[in-house]
């Protein structure tokens, strides 16, 4: 849709059009996206589906009120018709304003950028990814106790345009890719699942087919199904305070819910405070409050454009950075947008993005990272005498400011005398925040360091999914408090 | 187009029209959607965030045999539509076959009809959403206490259309405002109300409940997490009901042996007071009389008197068994009937328990037994002795759903539409609390 447009033009015309009605600031981003999706339950094909979307939205300021209109149909009626409505809608926030907003500062770009990729998932012969997905199908369900099974893979490209009246224009194309597969084991009243090389569809990256090729997914069906049975006769996890060693998709998910949502500035300035919720990690905290041991370092890296949390400007048009959040366990530092930042007296360190043309940009995890040590994965499993390593996301809950946390894991090992032991179904743990990070003391060093792409943060009103990313090591943590369910 | 932007059915059906005409497949599904929101969130009492949006898109499923494909886009110019069409088209003859599809549904009888369209929310305007977002932070105002929430209007219109002679049309409006109120010291109070009317939602009674709630959870106290007695107002029994619709209610679970329901149709699973059904047509939720292929949706007795009694299909799991589908390939719509007792008398009947204002961020912890783990949230309280004695922290529960239902002493007579599930007040004889938390 974009190849037909002069984008520059149309941007123009709406932006003078909004600061004619009034407007003090404005900017539009023109969105087109393409997605695919394909998923065989147990044989069946059950989703080929593609989904194209294209539109703009236009968001205005008014004597220091937000008000934002979009539109489907990009012509320039319609976007003087939008940058009206726009307007419009700003200026009935008006009504209870009681502060004006004001932006941080940014320096205008021009510039324009791809992602990377070696072979366009979209060129890819439909036959070729349906026989993919076919092969680690029929290998999960060669165990006859795997009653149900899940293969898929997901592509996105979204190619986008922002422009402001202070003169950005920017294009940006992004491609995506990820894939995964589960086995659901069923014995009575016993259902069991396991899943390569992540939960929920699996793992994602900024990236091409390659990507989907290098998870190799055939290769694992087998042990993942394996897996899946041998849980229907396992043992539940015991329950206790135990030391407990969390592979890397698991403590991704938990950097994601107890220190990604709380470090987002509109969280903490209660913005989001209706849904969400807020955030523990209040501002008179930063420079000083002991969010965990000396051994968690966690960085939001926009920068490693390979994640799928990667970019290289966000929806405001600032530059992707790498942000220290967490040094040697001390908090210092937000996700933010320009007009949270300015709060605090600083500039954005660039985490706004808005999922489709027709979303407001709200303040989204880029990557956030908990950086590795030293440790190799054998050792630190050596190094423990009597603790349990959890697999595998099942379950996530956690309170509206980011303390008390619910996770429940896919599978469970004991770990006796350094060696990994018998299995354990249905894990659990739970915890405080500060006190479980402050309960690390080791984390796995960089060859065991890898990016999981989570493809849907949810966040707003209306609903807006983000893609993600969270660089972990696998990382151990004392006296974690767990049960089974039986 | 009119006021309120909508095409009409006789222009969507026109758009649909094209592409079934396009077709090259054996059979056809084109589903066409318009719709327009307003939707303006407050925070810190003040308007923080106000948009609007419009759409118009359009969905095709493509069969060949036992090969199914879909796709969707929203350019619907006749270019952009033959487009569309040759790529499902496309992507169909690619298409490995599944063999448990047998054919897209065919023509249902019109369902019985209720009014979902409200002229008042499809013209409603920023200025209007503003005024009662303004009534209810003066509420607020009364007791020193900050609001956040959402007021939103909606109006949408959906055409079904495929080439065994499917041909529903349907327009509805929806309206909601929800509010979290910050009070002083620790305090916290929600209300919300969702209609079709704009006009039905009485902004001073959401703003006033919910600052009500802030004022007398201030100063909460820490609570020793166990098994306690439990008070859910209707907005927290809208959560536990809503997680069976999540583990179980639709066939495919159903099918793959992994719903609680698995195994049990015509068995006793819950307390025999418990009855639960489905129903889209019930003027107290938000009606849609066609479900996403543009079949009839029926009403499903999922649970009468403690006995699972039905499951919801849609045409493809319906086929799998030799059955009709019930109109559910999108959603439920689940309600509770009421008992005849209120808030207070359940409050009274109390002997030592928890008053449960809604829960936050629930999911499941174990599937079979519909254990769900989630927060208490805005508003949770100690009952002693018939009274409440005071706010309390807040606590994670982790408690099986079924089980819950098993230990129902008391049904609320008063129902509240909250996350599309029609609810009552329950009391609860034994309900598991695991932790707290700080605040």
């Amino acid at each position: 849709m974009l190849e037909n447009l002069d984008a520059r033009s149309f941007c123009d015309g709406v932006l003078e059009c909004a600061r004619s009605l009034g407007a003090d600031y404005a900017d539009i981003r023109i969105v087109d996206r393409n997605d695919e999706y394909i998923a065989l339950r147990t044989g069946k094909v059950e989703h080929l589906d593609n989904t194209s979307s294209s539109g703009f939205g236009v968001r205005v300021l008014v004597d220091g009120a937000w008000g934002f209109s979009s539109s489907p149909h990009l012509t320039i009626e319609d976007g003087r018709r939008v940058a009206r409505e726009a307007v419009r809608i700003a200026k009935a926030s008006l009504t209870l304003k009681r502060k004006d907003i004001k932006l941080a500062p940014v320096d205008p770009q021009e510039a324009k950028w791809e992602s990377q990729f070696e072979i366009d998932p979209f060129d890819v012969p439909l036959e070729e990814k349906i026989g993919l997905l076919r092969d680690a199908d029929a290998a999960l369900r060669r165990n006859e106790k795997v009653k149900i099974t899940d293969c898929s893979m997901t592509f996105w490209r979204q190619h986008h345009v922002f422009a402001s009246t202070e003169g950005a224009f920017i294009e940006q194309t992004k491609t995506e890719s990820g894939a995964g597969i589960a086995a659901t084991a069923i014995e009575g009243a016993e259902v069991q699942r396991r899943s390569y090389p992540a939960s929920f569809g699996g793992d994602y990256a900024t990236a091409g087919y390659e990507f989907v090729k290098s998870l190799n997914l055939v290769d694992h069906a087998e042990e993942i199904a394996r897996g899946a049975v041998e849980l229907l006769s396992a043992p539940p996890c015991p329950a206790g305070d135990h030391t407990l060693i969390l592979e890397g998709s698991m403590l991704a998910l938990q950097v994601h819910e107890s220190c990604g949502h709380p470090i987002e500035l509109d969280r903490v300035l209660g913005m989001e405070s209706s849904y969400a919720g807020t955030s523990f990690l209040t501002p008179e905290k930063l420079g000083k409050f002991k969010y965990g041991s000396e051994h968690v370092n966690i960085t939001a890296d926009a920068t490693l454009t390979e994640g799928l949390g990667g970019f290289a400007f966000d929806d405001e048009g600032v530059p992707a950075q790498r942000t220290e959040i967490i040094k040697d366990g001390i908090f210092q530092g937000y996700l933010t947008s320009r007009e949270t930042a300015s709060q605090l007296g600083w500039k954005s360190m660039g985490a706004m993005r808005a999922d489709g043309w027709d979303r407001i940009p709200l303040i989204r995890m880029t990557n956030i990272n908990l950086l590795p040590e030293d440790w190799s994965f054998d050792d630190l499993i050596a190094d423990t005498p009597d603790g349990i390593y959890a697999t595998g996301i099942q379950s996530w809950s956690i309170d509206d400011k980011r303390l008390n946390f619910h996770f429940a894991t896919e599978v469970a090992r004991e770990i006796k005398d350094g060696s990994l032991g018998k299995l354990y179904k249905n894990p659990m743990y739970s915890g405080i925040t500060p006190e479980f990070w402050g309960s690390c003391d080791a984390v796995c060093g960089k060859d065991e360091w890898h990016i999981w792409g989570v493809p849907n943060c949810g966040k707003g009103e209306p609903g807006q999914s983000a893609h993600v990313g969270h660089g972990v090591a696998p990382a151990r943590f004392r006296k974690v408090r767990m049960e089974g369910a039986k | 187009m009119s006021e309120d932007r909508l095409m009409g059915e006789s222009a969507l059906k026109q758009l649909a029209g094209i592409a079934l005409e396009h077709s090259k497949a054996e059979q056809t599904e084109v589903r066409v959607l318009t719709g327009r929101w307003g939707l303006t969130r407050f925070a810190n009492s003040t308007i923080h965030q106000n948009m609007a949006s419009e759409n118009v898109e359009m969905s095709v499923r493509a069969v060949f045999g036992k090969k199914v494909a879909s796709a969707s886009s929203n350019i619907l110019t006749e270019e952009g539509i033959r487009a569309l069409v040759d790529r499902v088209v496309e992507m169909a003859r690619l298409q490995d076959e599944n063999p448990d599809f047998v054919s897209l549904p065919g023509p249902t009888e019109q369902p019985r009809f209720a009014e979902a369209y409200c002229p008042d929310t499809a013209a409603s305007s920023p200025e209007e959403r503003a005024r009662m977002v303004a009534k209810l932070v003066a509420e607020c105002d009364k007791v020193d206490a900050t609001a956040a929430g959402s007021c939103l209007a909606r109006v949408y219109e959906r055409a079904v259309l495929n080439s065994l002679g499917v041909g529903t049309y349907f327009k509805g409006t929806a309206a909601s405002l929800t509010t979290v109120v910050t009070g002083q010291d620790g305090g916290f109070g929600y209300a919300s109300r969702m209609a079709s009317s704009i006009r039905d939602i009485d902004a001073s009674e959401v703003g006033g409940e919910a600052a009500k709630l802030a004022w007398e959870s201030r100063n909460p106290m820490d609570l020793e997490p166990g098994e306690y007695e439990a008070v859910l107002t209707p907005y927290a029994t809208a959560s536990l009901i809503g997680m069976l619709g999540w583990a179980g209610v639709h066939a495919l679970p159903y099918q793959e042996g992994r719903s609680f329901m698995s195994g049990k149709l015509g068995r006793k699973i819950v307390g025999d007071s418990i009855n639960i059904w489905d129903d889209a047509l019930d003027p107290r939720v938000l009606i849609s009389p066609y479900d996403a292929e543009g079949v009839a949706k029926q009403r499903v007795e999922i649970i009468k008197n403690g006995i699972a009694s039905g499951i919801l299909y849609n045409s493809y799991t319906a086929h799998r068994e030799g059955k009709k589908s019930t109109g559910h390939a999108s959603g439920h719509n689940l309600i509770m009937a009421p008992g005849d007792a209120t808030l207070e008398q359940m409050i009274a009947s109390t002997k030592r328990g928890v008053l449960i204002t809604r829960f936050h961020y629930t999911n499941l912890a174990h599937l079979m037994t519909v254990t769900m783990t989630g927060m208490t949230r805005d508003g949770t309280f100690l009952i002693e002795n018939g009274k409440i004695a005071g706010p309390v922290k807040n606590l994670r529960i982790q408690q099986s759903v079924i089980e819950a239902l098993n230990n129902v002493d008391m049904i609320g007579r008063d129902l509240i539409l909250e996350e599309n599930t029609l609810a009552p007040a329950l009391k609860i004889s034994k309900f598991r609390f695991q932790s707290a938390t700080q605040f």
